[in-house]
């Protein structure tokens, strides 16, 4: 029989404002096993903790229940509480009283009838709870992280700096990410280039650092310190050791009919090419889609003129597998799809362009050379409407748009009408906004400046119809301070698209078991003290993956996650879970169910004698947990239908008692 | 062709045992009347001449004896399979039920068991019962001869057959046939269309005639625990008798859950039910489910392989997507 103790935490008025944790330690101190029962104001205080060891000494106690906030909070708190007063820390269990209890509760009765039960239940627990001992894993000192913009980028340069090798993941031919396409930045108007490709030339230079462009993750096995993981290097058709990027291929191509992605189609590329002339790793890639010579065997051009001799038709997609500790994602975004909001003639008119098309059209590296000009005949835009939230804060139509804000709009709005104005002063822009919002550093001066230096007209109001009409677009909207329709005849309109994850994070997602949220960005293990770390231990969130970011945001927390990441290679060991699965190998059935579902691979077959009643021996074919993979996550528990394999700390005994003691 | 009948299997079987690959066979012993039809194990060239039979009666699916009977010598045993039973056999050797190479398999044609119980509501007092092409020509003990047709009494699961392919075998007797195309599903979607409450009052009548002998679950060949939880008093759902009408509808929803996905719809559940509970039609439901979420998927089709309930793949359906599905279907 467990001798129990029972410790029931006001948090100042958090619980004790709507559950009366003195009627709760009094009623649980009838409940079987439990010695000594008390509520304290502040549990996890050193005075708290201290009341706790005192008590186990004095009363001998064998398991411990703390009534308080969510095990998340402070069961390690309690546990090492324990561990030094001499008992196993894994007899304590924590009844969470405050979040799921005194938080959602307003009726002080109601709240400590509830209370009461849980805690009953923690207490049914630890008298079936047994010591448990964790054990070690090593650790792999190497770092992936998975994708290659800005945010990749700086986790990268700021893991290899502290000593560790670093791979980099990029879907695309090229590192640079967004940032790359972008042309001035805000809200100091210093150009993208000029401040990303240092840093991307950097990670070329890096002998810590591996790019493994134009690849992608397949597959994700293992855990924290030891993840195991297959990256597909799709074919690009050139040798990248080879390839000097001289770009001569990509002149002589035939096939130069191709949209542009870098410049979001508004001009053309060639079948082989290389994205932009900063690219890393500067090597062209031939686009097998578009290549006559991949498709029908006839061409050769790039071969021919080709010095290096670095292309290769016959290359195949090739899977490199390698061992990591830790695991950042870094999967960047991309502006919505605008096909839903016809509304504003984005397919009818090359003069409707999103956000990011006015960057490429602005920079001096895009199709216009810097110059802008309208899409449809080239001439100098006279009048821009700019609409913002495009998709964003999208609550009545959450099928069309996102009803989050995304955050970046609102500036890169004002710098881009900001810069028209002061290179095109005959211009008129306008932008129609719903709210402005600009908290950051020298945001809202920014903005400022844009409206009364530059004299920007910013128009409270939404936009209702845009209509192409004789070579003009007639802007509908409404002008919600002064209360009137308002109707623009534009030159162009640029659309704030609304932000969304990158399409291949919620695969990546589900190959981590890293959680996301309805939008499908990473959520983080705790939105406020844990915002650069998953849920999924040794896998970390950088950028715009977890949520809206802009790059300064961007960058910090970059080397937020770099420094998590740094922290967990530094160690040799890592301090395993002790609450593992373990099988009764008489009742095992030896059917594999449990290692088909296990995702960690941590369960394996054994052929194992047996002595049987009449004294003769059997062999039996049974499963085996290694004890060092298993992560206790209990699937393989629930798969095994006769019940043989079971999860220490969380057995289904324990489980049963807890739902009993709720139930009675 | 020949005609695969009840000489031409013990006339194989008995080369078998005399060539030494078998030492002996696993086939159906005939009772006391035709229809009583047991499966025995036999050891001799005279014991298959006295007790072997081949008929209509012989719906006794072999493969679950296997796992004792593989286990008990080194030495191979001859099975007889019929198509489905084909698919419960592989389903074994995916789970690693028993040594394939302990198993000499011969697949042997069906067309059909009859259902016993159809039988005896249909002539009663039956001296014999022997099939004649496709009737079935009775002698009673005061009704005289009474001839029926075949499909008369036709046992659901042949009706609705799901495979004349035998899926697994060293040597087939008689000619390979087809997976069948049919509308098994069909009682399924009745009562899928039943409003919940008369689903459950549907299940909750037919449930409540369950005695829990245990016969369902100890047929079964998906049910082949080393200890079943309904015998593990550490378990703490063991029981015999159910103590209110609630734990018999839990039993055998537990059960259902247990062979979820391994399943074979062979049917031996409701065969052996003396209470007649159509307890197929929960694991009818399940497979009609995972065809749905999971596209068409038969247990057994082959060993190892997809099994969806336990494999994960990226194009699973969301947990979403299945409730709400459940909700739609429940």
């Amino acid at each position: 029989m467990q001798r129990i103790g029972v410790f029931v935490c006001h948090c100042g008025t958090n619980i004790a404002g709507t559950v009366d944790v003195a009627a709760v330690a009094e009623a649980l101190g009838h409940e079987p096993g439990v010695v000594v029962s008390r509520d304290y104001q502040y549990m996890c205080s050193q005075a708290g903790q201290n009341m706790i060891a005192e008590e186990i000494k004095n009363n001998r106690l064998t398991g411990i229940v703390v009534c308080s906030c969510s095990p998340r909070m402070h069961e390690a708190t309690f546990r090492k509480t324990a561990a030094s007063a001499g008992i196993n820390p894994y007899m304590v269990e924590i009844a969470n009283i405050r979040e799921q209890c005194s938080w959602v509760h307003k009726d002080m009765a109601v709240g400590t009838e509830k209370a009461i039960i849980l805690a009953r239940a923690a207490v049914a627990k630890v008298n079936l709870n047994a010591p448990l001992t964790p054990g070690e894993t090593p650790v792999t000192k190497r770092a992936l992280v998975i994708g290659g913009g800005i945010a990749g980028i700086q986790t990268a340069l700021d893991i290899a700096d502290a000593g560790f090798p670093v791979d980099i993941v990029e879907q695309k031919p090229t590192i640079g990410g967004k940032m790359a396409q972008l042309d001035k930045t805000f809200p100091t108007l210093d150009c993208a280039a000029c401040i990303l490709t240092p840093k991307m030339v950097d990670v070329a230079q890096n002998d810590k650092i591996r790019i493994f462009s134009y690849s992608e993750v397949t597959g994700v096995k293992g855990f924290v310190g030891n993840f195991d993981v297959t990256i597909k290097r799709k074919a690009r058709y050139v040798k990248e050791d080879i390839c000097t990027g001289c770009g001569l291929c990509t002149e002589k191509c035939p096939q130069k009919k191709i949209p542009n992605e870098f410049n979001l189609g508004m001009d053309n590329r060639h079948a082989i090419y290389i994205p932009f002339a900063q690219a890393v790793p500067k090597v062209a890639t031939i686009d097998p889609e578009h290549c006559m010579m991949l498709k029908t065997g006839k061409c050769g051009v790039c071969s021919k003129v080709c010095g290096a001799g670095a292309i290769d038709y016959k290359a195949k997609d090739e899977y490199v597998e390698e061992k990591y500790g830790a695991i950042v994602v870094a999967t960047g975004f991309n502006p919505i799809s605008m096909d839903k909001f016809d509304e504003f003639a984005y397919s009818q008119s090359k003069d409707v362009v999103t956000s990011l098309e006015l960057e490429r059209l602005m920079n001096a590296a895009g199709p216009t050379g810097g110059t802008l000009l309208r899409p449809s005949d080239g001439e100098h835009p006279h009048t821009i409407v700019f609409v913002q939230c495009v998709g964003s804060r999208c609550t009545a139509c959450a099928d069309k748009g996102k009803e989050y804000c995304s955050k970046i709009c609102c500036m890169y709005t004002a710098k881009h009408a900001m810069l028209i104005r002061d290179k095109y002063p005959d211009t008129e822009v306008y932008v129609f906004y719903i709210d402005v919002r600009t908290p950051g550093k020298n945001f809202d001066e920014f903005y400022r400046r844009a409206v009364e230096e530059y004299g920007v007209h910013y128009i409270k109001g939404m936009v209702g119809k845009v209509t192409p009409e004789g070579g003009k677009l007639k802007v509908q909207g409404s002008d919600l301070i002064y209360g009137k329709q308002l109707h623009i005849d534009a030159d162009m309109v640029v659309l704030a698209a609304a932000i969304e994850p990158d399409k291949s994070a919620r695969h990546l997602a589900t190959m981590l078991t890293a959680s996301m949220d309805t939008n499908d960005f990473f959520t983080e293990a705790h939105p406020k003290l844990r915002p650069v770390e998953s849920p999924t231990a040794g896998v970390f969130l950088s950028g715009t993956c977890q949520g809206p970011k802009d790059i300064p945001e961007t960058v910090s927390q970059a080397g937020a996650a770099a420094s998590k990441v740094i922290g967990l290679l530094c160690k040799d060991k890592l301090t395993g879970n002790p609450c593992v699965a373990h099988p009764d190998e008489l009742m095992c059935n030896g059917c594999s169910t449990c290692a088909n579902v296990c995702p960690y691979g941590a369960i394996t077959y054994i052929d194992k004698e047996f002595r049987m009643p009449d004294r003769t021996t059997k062999t039996r074919r049974v499963a085996s947990v290694n004890e060092a993979v298993c992560q206790g996550c209990g699937a393989c528990t629930v798969a095994c239908m006769s019940g043989a394999m079971d999860l220490r700390g969380f057995s289904n005994k324990q489980i049963m008692a807890e739902v009993d003691a709720i139930c009675k | 062709m020949q005609e695969i009948n009840r000489d031409t299997l013990i006339a194989r079987a008995k080369e078998l045992l005399s060539d030494g690959t078998v030492d002996r066979v696993l086939g159906w012993r005939c009772g006391e009347f035709d229809y009583d039809v047991t499966p025995a194990v036999f050891r001799s060239a005279d014991e298959l001449d006295t007790g072997f039979v081949f008929n209509i009666f012989c719906g006794a699916n072999f493969s679950k004896y296997l796992i004792k009977e593989t286990a008990k010598s080194e030495s191979r045993v001859l099975v007889f399979l019929k198509p489905c039973d084909t698919y419960s056999f592989n389903q074994l050797l995916t789970e690693h039920r028993f040594d394939r190479s302990r198993v000499y398999a011969i697949g042997v044609p069906c067309d059909g068991m009859s259902d016993v119980n159809t039988l005896k509501l249909r002539a009663e007092n039956i001296l014999s019962a022997h099939e004649n092409g496709d009737a079935v020509e009775i002698e009673t003990l005061y009704d005289g001869k009474i001839t029926l047709p075949r499909e008369k009494i036709l046992s659901e699961r042949c009706r609705f057959c799901k495979s004349k392919k035998h899926v697994a075998y060293d040597e087939l007797l008689g000619e390979e046939g087809d997976v069948c195309d049919n509308s098994r599903f069909d009682e399924v979607k009745r009562i899928e269309a039943m409003t919940p409450d008369e689903r459950f009052e549907f299940w909750r009548g037919e449930l409540s005639r369950c005695i829990r002998c245990n016969a369902c679950r100890d047929v079964c060949p998906a049910c082949t625990c080393e200890k079943c939880v309904f015998d593990n008093p550490n378990s703490g759902v063991s029981n015999k008798a159910a103590a209110n009408s609630f734990e018999e509808q839990m039993f055998h929803i537990i059960r259902a859950f247990h062979v979820v996905g391994r399943c074979t719809d062979c049917g031996e559940c409701s065969r052996v039910c003396p209470q007649h509970i159509p307890l197929h039609l929960l694991n009818r439901k399940f497979i009609s489910d995972i065809d749905r979420l999971y596209g068409d998927y038969q247990a057994g089709a082959e060993v190892g392989g997809r099994a969806p309930v336990v494999n994960f793949s990226a194009g699973d359906p969301e947990p979403s997507d299945a409730v709400e599905g459940g909700a739609n279907h429940a």
